[in-house]
């Protein structure tokens, strides 16, 4: 009760001001989207002649997503994102926490310069023309795979791993080693199993970047098939004379009552969707794996 | 590659033949191990290292065809051309300015964020204010960005909401104008980061000992000097490291983003070394001097780094090397 009395008028002052400022961040944070998605929800030439939508949809409407949709071109870059995150993502968790577990292990011989090694590579790189040149070298301009090679590996994302693998109690591996099993067995049929959380992490930190980049298709191929659903919006969205795009693109859609404009909000909202979804879920794994490596590494 | 060099190097630092044996043995009883840490290594020397070597084409006139280590040497002309471009007054005006405007406004905004979340007393209000406050960083620059053009357009939320508050007269399309890129830029780019980068103080401030917090009770700390104090000391170390590594990163932040922002009309307030290095090498082809450009870009992203190190160190003993 004494502490009760304790709380001065300041104090309360200070909480209700607080939760006001915080309920005002969350605002400033959500309406965004909130205003993407009712768009996109909105007749499209309706939105476009009747004035600013703010609040709910004024005429409610699934027409722009139906012509998303109905759009090959539009469909056939969604293929790819999904693709290339799926495909990405599970490879480039593999094949890090691979050469992490490998780094982890003490009595690697050679291990010091190998960590030299990758330390390096994360305060410098080539830069954009020596990386393009050498692509085009390697024959990865216009393939798929230049989604995949280049992003398999990360020496920051090894050292959130390694963090982690130390701390696996060493018997665990002594049982297994004793069993007759090498050390690649022991990677992914021990260590790999008990650093769900890990795995977790990484995971979502790759498969947002492999989901999210627009810019390697743009830098790395003219191939409009192969562009992910990211490069065609920002073609859409960036370089300007979007309805002319988007009507051009979306061939029979412009007779109804779509827009460039709204085709584009349905378009927004779809390629965000899985994100927001998923990643409240992943939370406590993020949240741990991000300390981990920032205070061990 | 790597392997005979640290073969070497473990060789020298056993000086009979007997330990060299030894070595061998243990390396062969090592081989998965070796061959998984090998694969990272040569990832790195494809993925890495090679570009790393590519950089000597900013010494070298090469237009784009055939191997650039035939292309005859150019010695420092390209540089001396960079001293004499036009543009580049702007670009690294641009670049630096609105990084060193994203640090110094941007830094301090997730630590003071976090130490007010801290402060709520109800823990489930706070788990959502944090979940929402990671929202943005999920979203992609072309989302965010076609939201931008969206409410800065002229017909847009923006001057909507200006002028019905009789603050402007009339609509200003806020994108075609260069006097407002930077603050787009720093800002857009505050709004989606902030409470991502809160999350680590978040962590650190939750690890803090409650008997600090009861101590300085008793002593009679009210509310804020708890948080100047008790909450800032203990999470000093943290804001250190992570001081640094913005530092170092400071020129990199800004190319997906302001690659989507930037149209014609701004482009004199919104071109940066690396769009500049993008149109230049790619759409241009001028392959080495772009080379240059990209080289001289991380020539000071590096002096940044240690500088920025160096201070720290001095500053309270914690830095990253």
């Amino acid at each position: 009760m004494l502490k009760r009395n304790r709380r001065t008028l300041g104090d309360a002052l200070f909480d209700r001001f607080n939760v006001l400022g915080m309920l005002l961040i969350c605002f400033l944070t959500l309406y965004p989207i909130w205003y993407v998605l009712i768009n996109s929800f909105n007749d499209g030439k309706d939105a476009m002649s009747g004035g600013n939508i703010y609040w709910i949809p004024r005429m409610f409407s699934v027409e722009n997503y139906t012509a998303v949709f109905e759009n090959a071109g539009i469909m056939t870059a969604m293929g790819i994102t999904i693709a290339k995150t799926l495909i990405g993502t599970v490879l480039h968790v593999f094949f890090t926490a691979m050469v992490a577990y490998a780094f982890s292990r003490r009595e690697l011989i050679g291990r010091n310069v190998y960590m030299m090694i990758g330390t390096i590579t994360m305060f410098f790189g080539g830069g954009l023309i020596p990386t393009y040149l050498w692509y085009r070298d390697l024959g990865l301009l216009n393939d798929f795979f230049v989604y995949i090679w280049p992003a398999l590996f990360s020496f920051f994302d090894l050292i959130i791993f390694l963090a982690f693998f130390r701390e696996i109690p060493d018997g665990l591996e002594e049982a297994a080693k004793i069993d007759g099993a090498n050390d690649f067995k022991i990677f992914y049929s021990v260590v790999l199993p008990v650093s769900m959380p890990v795995v977790a992490t990484i995971a979502l930190f790759h498969g947002v970047y492999q989901w999210n980049d627009y810019f390697t298709a743009v830098i790395f191929t003219t191939d409009e098939t192969l562009q992910p659903i990211q490069t065609f919006l920002y073609k859409v969205i960036a370089q300007s004379s979007s309805t002319q795009i988007i009507g051009n693109m979306s061939g029979g859609a412009i007779t109804r009552r779509v827009t460039g404009q709204s085709i584009k909000m349905a378009t927004m909202i779809i390629t965000t969707l899985p994100i927001v979804l998923a990643y409240p879920f992943l939370q406590r794994y993020f949240v741990k794996g991000l300390m981990i490596g920032s205070l061990k590494g | 590659m790597s392997a005979n060099l640290s073969a070497e190097a473990s060789a020298q630092a056993a000086p009979a033949p007997k330990k060299n044996r030894k070595l061998l043995v243990r390396l062969a009883n090592q081989k998965y191990l070796q061959a998984m840490a090998l694969l990272g290594i040569a990832w790195m020397i494809l993925f890495n290292y090679i570009p790393m070597y590519g950089i000597m084409l900013a010494f070298k006139e090469y237009i784009g065809i055939g191997d650039p280590a035939n292309a005859p040497w150019a010695g420092w002309t390209h540089f001396q051309a960079i001293w004499e471009d036009d543009q580049m007054l702007d670009v690294v005006k641009n670049t630096l300015g609105i990084s060193f405007l994203k640090l110094v406004i941007g830094f301090p905004i997730p630590i003071i964020f976090a130490l007010f979340l801290n402060e709520l007393r109800s823990l489930k209000f706070n788990r959502i204010v944090q979940t929402i406050s990671y929202l943005p960083h999920f979203l992609s620059w072309v989302i965010l960005g076609g939201i931008l053009i969206t409410f800065l357009s002229d017909v847009g939320i923006v001057n909507d909401i200006l002028m019905g508050l009789k603050l402007i007269d009339e609509p200003i399309t806020y994108l075609a104008e260069p006097e407002y890129f930077w603050t787009i830029a720093v800002s857009s780019d505050i709004w989606k980061e902030f409470g991502w980068n809160a999350i680590i103080y978040i962590a650190a401030i939750a690890s803090i000992s409650p008997e600090l917090y009861e101590a300085a009770t008793i002593d009679g700390a009210g509310r804020f000097q708890k948080m100047r104090f008790v909450t800032l000391p203990s999470i000093r170390g943290t804001i250190s490291i992570l001081f640094i590594l913005a530092v170092g990163a400071m020129l990199n932040s800004n190319f997906d983003q302001i690659m989507v922002l930037k149209n014609q009309v701004n482009e004199t307030s919104s071109q940066v070394i690396d769009t500049y290095v993008y149109q230049v090498g790619i759409s241009q082809g001028r392959f080495s001097y772009s080379t240059a450009v990209g080289l001289v870009k991380s020539v000071i992203a590096l002096i940044l780094l240690l500088f920025a190190n160096s201070v720290t160190k001095r500053l309270n003993q914690s830095s990253l090397f």
